[in-house]
């Protein structure tokens, strides 16, 4: 089944708008934002406690800086939702999976199951990022 | 050299199943090409002006006979019996077609290679010294390090949409074999006064439109935090590097604009907090890699003697022949550079035969140079004359190895859709003009390299004669350009005049050397000559 | 004259529209006028060739001649490896590229 929306979290969606990472900090009411590619994503880092959702936008798959914004609010213990909207392709969600996304909302919808194939694309990993998993050098010496 | 373990074959095994499953989709039209470029890029598939290419990675230049020999065949079963090696330690098949694709990645796969981010906006390759492992140079073998950074950089997350190629080299001596400085990052192990061993860091070099040599960003790195310190490196080239103009998407473009002195508090920043996340292998992996890497079993005992009463063996050691750590040995250069023919390229038997000689006389190993030539790094003294005499057999024993006929090439025009104007004509007609090699090793050493367009992959850059393939109104032009080198002493070379028709560029190369001989001072080489009497000669003698 | 060309997608062979379909051969390359555009749109999304282009072309002694080098190029093949373009037997053939 086509998704809209691929969710990976057991807590309910946010349904207030995202604002921009400009006026966040201003607007005291706002749990979620968006960041744009050229936004600086540390910006959020005082107010990760009020943050539900994090929308990063990818307006093409080939600008990758959304990765780095994702990966360094999840460093920095944001356990809010981190959803990738935009230019997603199938062949990203791995790779934002392991940068801490848990959400995806791409342009062109993706059917679940596709999903569920791509995540499972790595048996292993060689990095150790937010993601949890243990890297291979890590199951190399226990 | 280092072995897969299940892990490593579990990774490459994936990403063959992984592409074998893109591709299947673009073939069905499930993707388009402007969505499988990127992915068949970053399995090192380009479409060139004939077919497909394939660029087949040789991490840090080493691969065993095993390996080379699997080389040999797929350039026979899959392509039109040649490969080329190229100014990355890596090997390009020219004659592709996609459908073979992930056939060819799973033979590659079954000996322990792959040409995963051989190409595509990722980090690429990690280069090192072709004599890594045989040099009396070096305070440690740089592989191990480079066998770190190869599996920390594959499929790395976060890096995998940069705004640009990321090229990184590593060394370990003060010669510098691998153009590091010419690198978006440049490591050389380096010793402290503790002898403790660290990383250098060099960030923001490279070659192609705009060339500039890189500048140290940190002067000493523990080996244990190189890759945290990578990580903050690549993260703020992902955040800041630009993206609005591919010509200006490097991060040698970054650090150039922001500063060097900008740069490394920004990433100093980063490797702060990144410090926090115990994001390093253990001092155990890198062990555990070492323990691959160590003395291949050399005898000891052995005579330093060799017989040099065949003259012509006695030239191919003098020129191919450089000193191995250990007594007994040599470091033995196959130039791939017959005259008239064309730079890098050698055919599936050549291949072959070449993996053969490792394995009997190498210690089955072999490496491939950013020059396009192939290093048998562990040659007995006693064993050099059968390898000479084999290789003389099969047209492999060049004795040319940083002589004028030496020559760097990209494949040009010939073959690649970047490029402006035909590099490799160019080189077989100097090669021809130059074949008297006693006329060369009069000249002695002369790094020429040439580029068929501004993207630089022959490095013309940093050639002590560089040329510069052009479009001029739509006919090939060519460029002259002197002083570059990429050694320690790293310089850009500079351009000396109008351009010339490819026959008239050739003329020039033969004014400039004669120019060279008439006012060498003393064991000059045609570089030192040029530093110090500068452009003014030669483009007398050139444009009259 | 304005040509069509590209490659063919499995096989990465250069090819040419010959006004029905694509052929290795640039001398079966027709003239497409204005249509460019309207075709590689169909012949693109049918998956017929792909990254094709339209190039400016001559009649040069009854021969198609690609206006630009690099088009002639790929019209014979490599000029270093005549053994492996589609004039192996002619030692002349890279002289029709300049």
């Amino acid at each position: 089944m086509v998704e809209d929306c691929l969710r990976y979290r057991n807590d309910d969606p946010v349904t207030d708008p995202a604002v921009t990472v400009d006026s966040f900090a201003d607007q005291t009411n706002a749990t979620a934002v968006r960041i744009e590619p050229g936004d600086d994503a540390r910006a959020l880092l005082p107010h990760l406690s009020r943050i539900a959702l994090v929308e990063v936008n990818f307006p093409t798959y080939g600008d990758g800086r959304g990765y780095s914004a994702a990966r360094i609010l999840r460093e920095h213990g944001y356990a809010g939702e981190l959803r990738a909207v935009g230019d997603v392709l199938l062949d990203q969600l791995s790779h934002m999976r392991r940068c801490g996304f848990d959400s995806f909302a791409p342009a062109h919808p993706i059917t679940a199951e596709a999903a569920d194939k791509a995540f499972a694309t790595w048996p292993d990993v060689y990095q150790k990022t937010v993601d949890g998993r243990a890297p291979i050098w890590a199951k190399r010496h226990g | 050299m280092y072995q897969y373990d299940t892990y490593d074959q579990e990774m490459v095994d994936a990403r063959v199943a992984e592409f074998r499953d893109q591709v299947a989709r673009r073939i069905a039209g499930e993707i388009t090409e402007d969505q499988f470029k990127p992915l068949r890029l970053k399995n090192g598939l380009y479409l060139q002006l004939h077919a497909y290419m394939l660029r087949v990675a040789v991490p840090y230049g080493t691969l065993s006979s095993a390996q080379m020999r699997m080389l040999g065949d797929i350039a026979d079963k899959y392509d039109r019996g040649y490969g080329h090696f190229t100014t990355r330690q890596n090997i390009q098949y020219n004659w592709i077609k996609l459908e073979d694709a992930p056939d060819i990645l799973a033979d590659l796969a079954s000996v322990e290679m792959h040409a995963i981010q051989t190409s595509g906006n990722c980090i690429r390759n990690t280069t090192s010294d072709q004599y890594a492992g045989a040099a009396a140079d070096e305070i440690v073998d740089p592989r191990p390090y480079a066998e770190l950074l190869r599996q920390w950089s594959t499929f790395h997350p976060e890096f995998d949409y940069l705004p640009r190629k990321f090229k990184i080299a590593i060394i370990a001596s003060e010669t510098d074999r691998a153009a590091m400085k010419l690198h978006d990052i440049g490591i050389q192990l380096v010793k402290n006064e503790a002898g403790e061993i660290g990383c250098k860091f060099f960030v923001g070099g490279g070659m192609g439109r705009t060339p500039m040599i890189a500048p140290v960003i940190n002067p000493f790195v523990p080996p244990l935090q190189m890759i945290s310190y990578l990580e903050a490196c690549l993260r703020v080239y992902n955040r800041y590097g630009r993206r609005d103009n591919k010509y200006k998407a490097r991060i040698k473009i970054l650090v150039h604009e922001i500063g060097a002195d900008e740069y490394r508090r920004q990433v100093d920043e980063e490797f702060a907090h990144i410090l926090t996340l115990g994001l390093e292998p253990p001092q155990a992996e890198l062990e555990r890699i070492k323990g691959f890497f160590a003395n291949p079993g050399f005898e000891t005992g052995l005579s330093d003697e060799i017989d040099r009463s065949d003259p012509d063996f006695a030239v191919w050691v003098d020129q191919n022949v450089a000193a191995h750590k250990q007594p007994g040995y040599a470091i033995a250069t196959i130039a791939l550079k017959p005259v008239g023919g064309i730079p890098g390229d050698a055919s599936a038997d050549q291949i072959r035969l070449m993996a053969d000689l490792a394995k009997e006389l190498s210690f089955d190993e072999l490496r491939v140079t950013h020059a396009q030539n192939i290093v048998l790094p562990h040659v007995r003294k006693a064993d050099l004359y059968t390898l000479w005499q084999r290789l003389d057999a099969a047209g492999l024993a060049n004795a040319n190895l940083d002589l004028i006929s030496d020559i760097i090439a990209c494949p040009g025009l010939d073959y690649c859709s970047l490029a402006n104007a035909r590099s490799i004509p160019v080189a077989q007609k100097i090669s021809e003009r130059f074949a008297d090699l006693g006329r060369q090793r009069e000249l002695g050493e002369i790094k020429l390299k040439i580029s068929g367009c501004i993207n630089a992959c022959g490095h013309h850059h940093a050639g002590h004669i560089g040329i510069l393939g052009v479009d001029r109104k739509g006919t090939e032009n060519y460029q002259l350009l002197f002083g570059g080198s990429e050694g320690a002493d790293t310089s850009l070379a500079t351009i000396i005049g109008p351009g010339f028709s490819e026959d008239g560029v050739v003329d020039a190369i033969e004014k400039a050397t004669d120019v060279y001989l008439a006012q060498r001072a003393d064991g000059e080489r045609f570089l030192d000559t040029y530093r110090r009497i500068g452009t003014a000669p030669f483009k007398e003698a050139i444009y009259g | 004259m304005k040509i069509l060309t590209g490659n063919d997608l499995k096989t990465g062979d250069v090819v040419w529209w010959d006004g029905q379909g694509w052929s290795r051969h640039v001398n079966e390359a027709v003239d497409v006028a204005d249509q460019a555009e309207a075709i590689l749109a169909v012949e693109e999304a049918a998956r017929r060739v792909n990254a094709s282009y339209a190039i400016d072309a001559t009649v040069r002694d009854g021969e198609v001649r690609p206006a630009h080098i690099k088009d002639r190029i790929r019209a014979l093949g490599p000029t270093v490896r005549l053994d492996l373009s589609l004039k192996p037997a002619d030692p002349a053939a890279g002289n029709w590229v300049i």
